[in-house]
């Protein structure tokens, strides 16, 4: 090693390259917002996922097998309490959001409780409605266009139940943590997937609960 | 950095000549006649169109497929690093006028294959009635053209024809000159019509009408095939197609009359059951509407048709009083309803021993078979 | 066996003994190969002490290089499984004619053809594809790793669970027989009960979250990670090439998996989505496959031409001929590749308009292919082309590929393509862009990096002679059933009535011969490559004089690729860096940040494994409880926070310096 010592005194590598410096010498590159970048690019698979189940939709909700239609099955009030729950859940999530920009843990973990509980009212509503649908003999075996309703609500439905669980995970790891640039960074994915299930609940909402009813 | 060497290259003079030379090839087609090239040598005025449509689109694209390759060739042997004779430009990486024409010629070709594809997939659309017997040659005005309403079948081919009330399997026939228009269906899975010599293929898929027309220029006998794989018993799914000039064609219906039985209802579903190398079978007559309802999936008594449910879903649905429906709108679980193998079955289900066709249990009797080994039990999922 | 058959089914599902096929002469032959095999591996490993390393350094790995590398090997052993079915088809074919039934019955052919197809584009020129972006990208950006170092390692080891998924239906139960797409209503639970299309589903679904994941991985890494200096125009052709593959991936590959829970769910709820009964519409399943499937195509290909355009490059010692066109030329094949997915099935009937606007729209692709063909004969121009078996692979695809354009712009022609749609005609084209293009490309690729990866150069002698085994194999065994779609002959066919076709099978037959002493030649040529290693070592690094930064490391490169980052003022950056006499730097290394290897990929995948089975075979007790574990070891692996470390300054100088002295004593220091 000693030699080599020796044999660079002779050389500068930045000299003698003339003008063009060929390496960063200074300190290690960090590049930043790949974790965003990245969950933002999963998040765009997600939706196209979702596009798939509603192009779906669109094709097959009017297949209804000599059978009931959004007409016969849908109540209008229940959504709409339903879409309230998520909406709420989405300003609340927006509130610890703040919280954890101004480093308010306990008012962070509060707001995420908060959310969490808007988020199982929500699910807790939905499966209320699919137990009522079920009882009806609305099943997803029952014709396409129930196929394809329950599978696209159903698959918004998981989203929703795994970021519960999610929430439920970071919010442990902010107590045992605290706000850290990890869990900070953790809190902003949860963020954007929350607000994209909210995106997505509005399109469910749209065409398949009021187009369906109101058409 | 070094300033890129701006010269424009001279395009090879040889090119041309190059490109001459691919037509050197032509001459082997006829070799390959030889060995009946249906697709190129058809009997068809549609199949015929669609020969010409591959020969003029080759046409075309060779004239800058030859000099492609022929250049990659020439570009590999006379750049050879050992050749130093030629010259070394190391850093020449564009040329505006050159990227213009690598660029348009492509595209001015895609212009004229384009219009071309447009233009002929108008023409000689499936759906659309033949306009012509053949170049020159008008559809005279009294003829009127063949109906053969056709189902796919595991695995077998069925012909109706209503103009005469008669129906075959695996054998049809249609008068020289004559258009025909097919309309197919499929009774079990999807497949695909094909008979080479008269036209292209057309998908047959249950539930569903596709269309087809054709005309038969030449006597003779063709051959018909399923071309889209539907199962165990796909590759036998063949059948001839006669062309007859004279009154060939009257001398086979009444050959159909004398011969056939009566296709009923009730032999039509056994007929539906999947089997192999099904022998040519005529139909002296066959049940009212029969094709209708197998279009429609309610051949079986008591199963709603497609077009019934259609128009009920139309109005909005039957409401939730409509359980008794469900029943009759099952299809695709007939074969294990009716103890027969599925055409896509593998094991557990199938009875089959695992990858061979022999039955799954080697002792006749079946159930009580060895042991505790019970026969497979039938995959239903509900 | 139980005689509890309630206990039996609660434990083993609908799995029992008559599922393994010990009675089948070929699985019999087949069992023993792969037995033998796996215990000389095994034991092999044991010798050599090398279940330690094998654990450390690869499994657990999240060394990009690492990964890439493994991923390559599954596409080699997945390449041998694969056109072990070929072989089998192209016997059968040979012999099946008239009163010859052949050697496989059609239940057993269905599914020989089924597991070529998937095994062939799912797991081998995916991983192929996978891998070799895997290990070059970083190093042709200057990082030190991808984005997602753990994540790259779980999508391999999804991918290898697929991979093992497909396997282990060779030897329990059955493979699906609804071919490589699976097309309802045949793919359906009441046509096609039994084990076959679930393992199809579920070894599919499996790898395809891991394909999309790493899709994710390679955008976030190649928009994020760049070197400095090193603007989206200074890309080398590669990194533009895997750029677009992985937009198209991430584009593309959640269809393939939305649709296969449909599938899933009317196989094992019965829901009506593909299904013939109550609604269902079988033509959308046509219709969102290859909306999948038509960039899929594209997610091969275009790898393939980011690979020639390296290596024309670098064998004419020339810089790339029109660099931008050929960038854009990439983009616009990615963007169209979405509108043309129709031209795979003209036949269904959709009507004339939409047949002319797809058939249209996939000639449109052909310009921008043609374009970059034009550029690569370019390159050429005035060059100094050295024929390394790289090169060779690249002439042979430029002239190979070009056939195979013109047959798949014939196809595209609706009219046309109703006479060879389905028929050998479109088996042959495909195989000669696939063959001709994909796997050329990813031989040519191999033959390309391999000094970079391991440090020595392939042998070239058996190196030509796999190159003109395959491609005069290639040409023998695929020329004639171009020739066989001209009479009508259509594909899948077990057996055949008319005997006059059997000389061209039988010549197909011994092209795939031809290719199979290729393949041979390839593994010779790994082995005597490896004896003779030392004969073959390459210390500078850079032995065919490449132009883009991986050829500025040693080879094979450091855990952390660069001792120092990369500063990049052109496209071709190391070409640029030797031409101003750069002298690499000897001092001032500092420590340096870098990922630790995990296990959790590993277990993760061992899990999926399990998870698949259970649920291909109704054994519901493990694949909940595979499901649970899969939930609560990822959750665990959240919670720790410490995943990576720095690699002291003393062994950064000490790696360097033994570079420095390799180099001095090549006399090249």
């Amino acid at each position: 090693m000693a030699t080599h010592a020796t044999d660079a005194l002779h050389r500068d590598p930045v000299a003698e390259a003339d003008e063009l410096s060929f390496q960063d010498m200074g300190h290690e590159h960090h590049p930043e917002g790949s974790t965003m970048l990245g969950f933002w690019l999963y998040l765009m698979s997600d939706c196209l996922i979702f596009t798939v189940l509603f192009a779906t939709y669109a094709v097959l909700g009017r297949n209804y097998a000599a059978g009931p239609s959004p007409k016969d099955l849908f109540d209008l009030n229940l959504v709409a309490l339903n879409t309230a729950m998520l909406l709420f859940s989405s300003i609340t999530y927006g509130f610890a959001m703040l919280a954890m920009e101004r480093e308010d843990q306990s008012k962070t973990q509060l707001w995420l409780a908060v959310t969490g509980l808007f988020g199982a009212a929500f699910l807790g509503i939905e499966l209320y409605e699919f137990a009522h649908l079920f009882h009806e003999g609305a099943t997803p075996q029952r014709s396409a266009f129930l196929s394809s309703f329950f599978t696209l609500v159903g698959t918004h439905g998981l989203h929703v139940t795994f970021g519960l669980i999610w929430l439920v995970v970071l919010m442990l790891q902010v107590q045992q943590r605290g706000l850290i640039v990890e869990n900070k960074r953790r809190l902003m994915c949860l963020s954007m997937f929350w607000h994209f299930l909210d995106v997505i609940w509005i399109g469910v909402f749209t065409f398949v609960y009021l187009m369906g009813v109101l058409q | 950095m070094t300033p890129s060497a701006k010269q424009t290259p001279r395009t090879p003079a040889s090119a041309a000549r190059r490109a001459l030379r691919g037509l050197l090839l032509l001459p082997l087609l006829p070799l390959l006649a030889g060995c009946n090239l249906t697709v190129m040598f058809p009997s068809g005025d549609v199949a015929m169109q669609q020969r010409n449509l591959v020969l003029a689109s080759t046409g075309l694209m060779l004239l800058i497929i030859v000099p492609v390759i022929a250049l990659t060739l020439l570009f590999a042997w006379r750049y050879r690093a050992t050749n130093t004779e030629a010259r070394h430009d190391p850093d020449w990486d564009h040329s505006t006028g050159l990227e213009v024409v690598i660029w348009t010629a492509p595209l001015l070709i895609i212009i004229a294959l384009g219009a071309l594809t447009w233009i002929s997939t108008h023409t000689l659309d499936p759906f659309r009635p033949l306009s012509r017997l053949e170049p020159g040659k008008p559809i005279p005005a009294q003829t009127k053209p063949l109906e053969v309403q056709v189902v796919a079948l595991d695995w077998k081919w069925l012909f109706f024809y209503p103009e005469y009330g008669v129906a075959s399997v695996n054998e049809m026939a249609t008068p020289v000159n004559r258009p025909v228009t097919f309309r197919l269906t499929s009774a079990s899975v999807m497949n695909a019509f094909y008979i080479p010599a008269l036209a292209g293929m057309i998908y047959a898929m249950p539930g569903m009408e596709t269309k087809l027309h054709a005309v038969a220029n030449k006597p003779g006998e063709f051959e018909g095939l399923a071309s889209h794989y539907s199962g165990s018993g796909f590759s036998r799914m063949t059948f001839k197609v006669h062309s007859f000039d004279g009154d060939g064609f009257d001398k086979w219906i009444a050959k159909v009359k004398s011969e056939g039985k009566e296709l009923s209802r009730d032999a039509y579903l056994e007929l539906e059951r999947p089997s192999e190398r099904e022998p040519v079978t005529y139909y002296a007559s066959y049940g009212d509407g029969l094709f209708k309802s197998i279009l429609g999936m309610c051949a079986v008594p008591g199963k709603m048709c497609m077009h019934e449910m259609m128009s009920i879903d139309a109005k909005g649905g039957a409401g939730k009083d409509s359980r008794e429906n469900v029943e009759r709108l099952q299809y695709d679980n007939r074969h294990t309803e009716r103890g027969d193998e599925a055409p896509g079955a593998t094991g557990p289900a199938s009875n089959h021993a695992p990858r061979s066709d022999k039955p799954a249990n080697s002792q006749d009797h079946g159930p009580h078979g060895k042991g505790g080994n019970s026969p497979a039990p039938n995959q239903l999922n509900n | 066996m139980f005689s509890d058959t309630d206990l039996q089914r609660l434990l083993f599902g609908r799995l029992t003994l008559a599922d393994i096929p010990y009675h089948e002469p070929i699985l019999q032959v087949t069992f023993a190969g792969v037995a033998v095999g796996g215990i000389a591996v095994l034991a092999a490993i044991t010798y050599f002490r090398f279940w330690g390393p094998l654990w450390r350094d690869w499994l657990t790995s999240v060394d990009h290089k690492k990964i890439g590398i493994m991923y390559v090997v599954l596409a080699l052993v997945m390449l041998l499984r694969g056109f072990a079915d070929a072989l089998l088809m192209r016997s059968q074919q040979a012999v099946a004619f008239g009163a010859n039934e052949g050697f496989l019955p059609p239940h057993h052919y269905d599914q020989i053809f089924t597991a070529h197809g998937v095994i062939m584009i799912f797991f081998v020129a995916m991983p192929f594809v996978t891998g070799l972006m895997n290990y070059v990208v970083p190093l042709q950006i200057g990082a030190r790793d991808v984005a997602f170092p753990f994540l790259n390692n779980f999508s391999f080891w999804m991918t290898v669970s697929g991979a093992v998924t497909i396997m282990i239906s060779l030897f329990v139960g059955e493979f699906s027989r609804a071919t490589w797409l699976g097309y309802p209503p045949l793919s359906g639970a009441d046509m096609s009960p039994g084990v076959g299309v679930d393992y199809w589903i579920w070894g599919l679904q499996i790898a395809g979250v891991g394909t999309t994941l790493s899709g994710i991985n390679l955008i976030a890494t190649i928009v994020k990670m760049r070197a400095p200096g090193m603007s989206m125009m200074k890309m080398p052709i590669f990194t533009w090439s895997s750029l677009c593959t992985n937009v198209l991936i991430v584009a593309a590959f959640p269809i393939l998996g939305a649709v296969l829970v449909l599938l899933t769910l009317d196989r094992y709820v019965g829901t009506h989505f593909f299904t013939n009964d109550l609604g269902g519409n079988p033509m959308m399943y046509f219709n969102l496959i290859w909306i999948w499937g038509h960039p899929e195509v594209y997610i091969l290909i275009l790898p393939a031409f980011g690979v020639f355009s390296e290596i024309i490059s670098t064998f004419s010692g020339k810089r790339l001929f029109g660099y931008t066109s050929m960038v854009y030329a990439l983009v616009v094949i990615t963007i169209l590749s979405y509108l043309v997915w129709l031209h795979h099935f003209f036949t269904m009937g959709s009507g004339a308009s939409v047949n002319s606007f797809f058939g249209i729209t996939t000639m449109i692709i052909s310009i921008p292919t043609g374009a970059k063909l034009f550029n690569w004969l370019f390159t050429m121009y005035r060059g100094r082309i050295r024929f390394e078996v790289p090169m060779l692979w690249a002439v042979s695809f430029m002239v190979t590929f070009t056939i195979g354009g013109m047959t798949g712009v014939l196809l595209a022609v609706p009219p046309a393509d109703f006479v060879l749609h389905n028929s050998l005609f479109l088996i042959a084209h495909f195989h000669n862009v696939i063959i001709g293009g994909v796997l050329f490309g990813m031989f040519a690729g191999v033959n390309y990096w391999w000094p970079k990866a391991f440090g020595f150069k392939l042998d070239a002698f058996w190196g030509k002679v796999s190159f003109w085994f395959w491609t005069v194999g290639f040409y023998v065994a695929f020329m004639p059933l171009y020739v066989l779609g001209l009479m009508g002959v259509t594909r899948r066919s077990q057996h055949f009535d008319d005997t006059s076709l059997q000389p061209w099978f039988l010549v197909a037959a011994a092209g795939a011969g031809l290719i199979a002493l290729g393949i041979g030649a390839m593994i010779m040529q790994f082995a005597v490559s490896i004896r003779n290693r030392e004969a073959l070592r390459d210390v500078t690094g850079d032995p065919w004089g490449g132009r883009t930064l991986e050829w500025s490391t040693s080879s094979p490169p450091p855990d952390y690729n660069f001792a120092y980052t990369p500063v990049v003022h052109q496209l071709d950056a190391w070409w640029q860096m030797k031409a101003r006499n750069f002298k690499r730097p000897v001092t001032g290394f500092q420590s340096i940040h870098m990922p630790k290897n995990t296990a959790t990929g590993v277990i993760l995948g061992v899990i999926s494994i399990a998870f698949s089975f259970a649920m291909v075979w109704y054994i519901w007790w493990l694949a909940a409880l595979s499901f649970a574990a899969t939930l609560v070891i990822s959750i665990a692996h959240t919670f720790n926070y410490n995943r990576d470390y720095y690699i002291p300054a003393e062994t950064v100088v000490r790696t360097e310096g033994q570079r420095t002295d390799a180099l001095a004593v090549a006399g090249r220091a």
